[in-house]
């Protein structure tokens, strides 16, 4: 479980505000996504969890303890995290890319080489990739890495900053699904950051609208898709229906 | 040309194991000193500026003179270390080239290292952060193996530089591949020159090649290469450990020269006798003029010739201009009270400045001595060595004959007796015992002021060796055994054109020549 209370940052001394206190409760096993323009704050919320970013007032509690309790690398390594840009790092094998967490933690290397094979399964690639560079895979293959070495130390949490970004639309989707399935079968507490609603729509339990450093918006995606009293949020969520309805629309003139 | 050829071949192992050894210890402790000062530099701009900027400052002072302006630095804390500690330490040789050369390495390490780690992808970093690294271990197993491939190019630039600067440690008495240009250069012997600068060229190279294959062994993630071109780099040093350093180690005697011919022969003609009677002995050669006396008085020499005239003037400090037996006496008095260095006679003949002229051209300006040059001066060019326009005789001509030239130009020596030839200049500062006086023809003016002070040659002792019997007894008999006449000729063995000898071969002909025994 994920807990912020009044969570603020400014990275300009408090001329404003990215995140501004900002509570938000994550229950355990909860698919929560984060959706927003740019600039609204939803990064810096999310690096807030894993101490990328201390807040500058507010508190975050992880499973009840004060995220401040551990050390800010004991903390990192129980929580996965999978960055927007990817963040491989390229001197290292895809093997060595995945095991990190575990070997810092000090795993035994069997351990880790069992851990490896077994992340490199579950994230769909051949086991072969293992000994080549990131540089050698594509951009999807290297995403999957990305997820596999989040997940490698079995953390509780996973937290995801626009993953599927720079990703084409079909393995975009056939990723979203994938780790829809990992979340459920690892029993994970997921917080994605996303400015794609549909995906969002498509993945989450639950989503958070962000705006100005604030929450506008918090609910079931059904719930938000019916209807909000905010005019911006309604806007943002009509247009994966209508995207929807469009695409029906178009079936139903080939079919008539 | 194939007897050059041989005798440079045969002092190789000698010079280039100091130069190998030299080079590759000034590396290694620059990358020693870079390495901890790249990671306080890395995070800080506050430090990284200062640090930066030294590097530099360093870098932009001229080799030779980094390497010079460490032996008197050198002396004074050894003198310091001996009066607090009762422990002193050599100033000459190794210990200053080393720190000079050191200095000179930073900068390239540095810089590259600085910038590799500054231009890492920050998001890479921040992955390094989110995995769950310390600092520690995101510089270990993220900054320093991405930034290596860079750093290794500095560590070649650095490495390159070091090999070409070290030649420029002969100057302060340590061997290296210097003296073979620094030897040549003095003797117009253009085959040692080019050798000395051939091997220098030929062992930056290597090592810059086997640097490559490190480098190259970093970027591809091939522990293999890197290590095979660290393994052949550590075993080209252990060969060169492993020659036996001809020399001071063996507690033999250590005979001085400073950087002219003359100098070159003398001290072989010392050695060789030193060596006739049994006695193990280091040759140090081509030391700076005033460098070679504070060596002496510092015991680092124990033998070396000098000039009265240099000493009374340059070590003295005097402004007088007594008789030459007078000068002897009082010189050997104020030597022996001031630095317990003992003047153990003069060999017979002397190496003055004079002001010389082309024959034909003394003749048309009907100029004979120097107050007759004064009149013709201001249209005339005056060549002299490297130091002449700071002495004090330079000074008191100046004033006492009214001298005045329509240009003043400084040459090395060598160079110094061509420019005349070729009428770039109209006047040189000859030396008396040289044997291109005679050779090319010249005229010396005379002094009729007596204002150039006499320059005998003499023999000087170092302190430690003041009362070595065996030394005096090896060098007595070169007391006023070597006239004038004999001196340049073997000065012009060693210096003419063609059919050149060795200093060594002069030195044995000068022994023959003057009935030494």
């Amino acid at each position: 479980m994920i807990a912020l209370e009044g969570v603020s940052k400014t990275f300009d001394g408090g001329a404003s505000w990215a995140v501004r206190e900002v509570s938000l409760e994550v229950p355990a096993e909860t698919f929560l996504a984060v959706v927003g323009d740019s600039g609204s704050g939803k990064t810096t919320l999310l690096k807030t969890i894993n101490r990328l970013l201390e807040p500058d007032s507010g508190a975050v509690f992880i499973d009840g303890q004060p995220a401040g309790a551990l050390p800010a690398h004991e903390l990192r390594r129980r929580i996965g995290y999978v960055f927007q840009g990817i963040g491989l790092f390229p001197h290292m094998s895809i093997a060595e890319n995945i095991g990190i967490t575990p070997r810092l933690m000090g795993w035994r290397e069997e351990r880790i080489g069992a851990r490896v094979e077994e992340l490199i399964d579950l994230v769909s690639l051949p086991r072969a990739y293992l000994r080549r560079r990131p540089a050698e895979l594509s951009g999807g293959q290297r995403q999957r890495v990305g997820i596999a070495r989040a997940l490698a130390a079995r953390p509780g949490i996973l937290l995801m900053d626009e993953p599927f970004g720079a990703l084409d639309p079909i393995t975009r989707d056939a990723l979203g699904t994938e780790c829809r399935r990992l979340h459920e079968s690892m029993h994970l507490t997921t917080v994605m950051v996303t400015h794609d609603i549909l995906e969002a729509v498509l993945l989450a339990d639950r989503i958070v609208v962000m705006r100005q450093g604030r929450i506008v918006a918090d609910g079931e995606p059904h719930a938000l898709l019916a209807g909000h009293p905010d005019p911006a949020v309604r806007t943002l969520m009509d247009m994966p229906r209508r995207q929807a309805e469009r695409v029906r629309t178009l079936l139903q003139e080939r079919g008539a | 040309m194939n007897s050059r050829l041989h005798s440079a071949l045969r002092v190789l192992p000698q010079y280039l194991s100091a130069h190998v050894l030299l080079s590759a210890a000034s590396l290694a402790l620059g990358i020693a000193v870079s390495l901890p000062l790249l990671v306080a530099a890395r995070r800080s701009a506050r430090v990284r500026w200062p640090v930066l900027a030294a590097a530099s400052l360093i870098q932009t002072v001229p080799g030779i003179a980094l390497l010079a302006l460490f032996y008197p630095l050198l002396l004074g804390l050894s003198a310091l270390t001996h009066r607090l500690f009762g422990w002193s330490f050599p100033a000459l040789g190794f210990l200053p080239s080393l720190l000079a050369l050191t200095l000179y390495s930073i900068l390239p390490i540095l810089r590259n290292g600085i910038t590799a780690i500054l231009n890492l992808d920050p998001a890479i970093l921040q992955a390094a952060r989110g995995v769950g690294m310390t600092s520690r271990q995101c510089l270990l197993r993220v900054e320093l193996p991405l930034a290596a491939p860079m750093l290794m190019a500095g560590v070649r630039t650095s490495a390159v530089w070091v090999i070409g600067t070290a030649t420029l440690a002969t100057p302060v008495g340590q061997t290296s591949l210097g003296n073979y240009i620094f030897t040549g250069l003095q003797m117009e012997d253009w085959v040692w020159v080019l050798f000395g600068c051939a091997v220098a060229v030929a062992l930056a190279l290597v090592t810059d090649q086997l640097l490559a294959l490190i480098e190259l062994g970093l970027s591809r993630r091939r522990a293999a290469l890197a290590w095979l071109g660290l393994a052949v780099l550590l075993a080209g040093v252990a060969t060169a450990a492993a020659v036996p350093l001809r020399a001071a180690d063996r507690g033999g005697y250590i005979v001085g020269a400073k950087n002219f011919t003359e100098q070159y022969i003398l001290a072989s003609l010392i050695a060789g006798r030193l060596r006739a009677s049994g006695y193990p002995v280091t040759e140090r050669t081509g030391l700076g003029s005033s460098l070679a006396f504070q060596a002496l008085a510092a015991n680092e020499l124990d033998v070396y010739v000098d000039y009265s005239g240099t000493l009374w003037n340059d070590v003295l400090h005097r402004t007088s201009r007594p008789p030459r037996a007078l000068m002897l006496r009082e010189l050997r008095t104020a030597l022996e009270r001031r630095y317990g260095v003992d003047l153990l006679g003069a060999l017979g003949y002397q190496n003055a400045y004079v002001l010389a002229m082309r024959r034909s051209e003394a003749k048309a300006l009907g100029v004979r001595t120097i107050a007759e040059l004064a009149r013709v001066a201001p249209r005339l060019t005056l060549g002299a060595d490297l130091e002449f326009f700071a002495r004090p005789t330079w000074k008191a001509l100046e004033r006492r004959y009214g001298l005045h030239f329509r240009a003043l130009r400084q040459y090395e020596p060598t160079f110094m007796y061509h420019a005349l030839m070729s009428g770039e200049v109209d006047v040189i500062t000859a030396f008396s015992s040289d044997g291109r006086i005679a050779e090319d023809h010249l005229v010396v003016l005379k002094d009729p002021l007596h204002v150039i002070p006499p320059y005998d040659a003499v023999i000087l002792l170092s302190p430690r060796r003041a009362h070595d019997a065996v030394l005096r007894r090896a060098l007595e008999p070169l007391i006023g055994a070597i006239p004038i006449g004999l001196m340049r000729r073997a000065n012009y063995m060693v210096d003419r054109p063609h059919g050149k000898r060795s200093p060594r071969q002069a030195a044995e002909w000068l022994a023959r020549a003057a009935h030494l025994r």
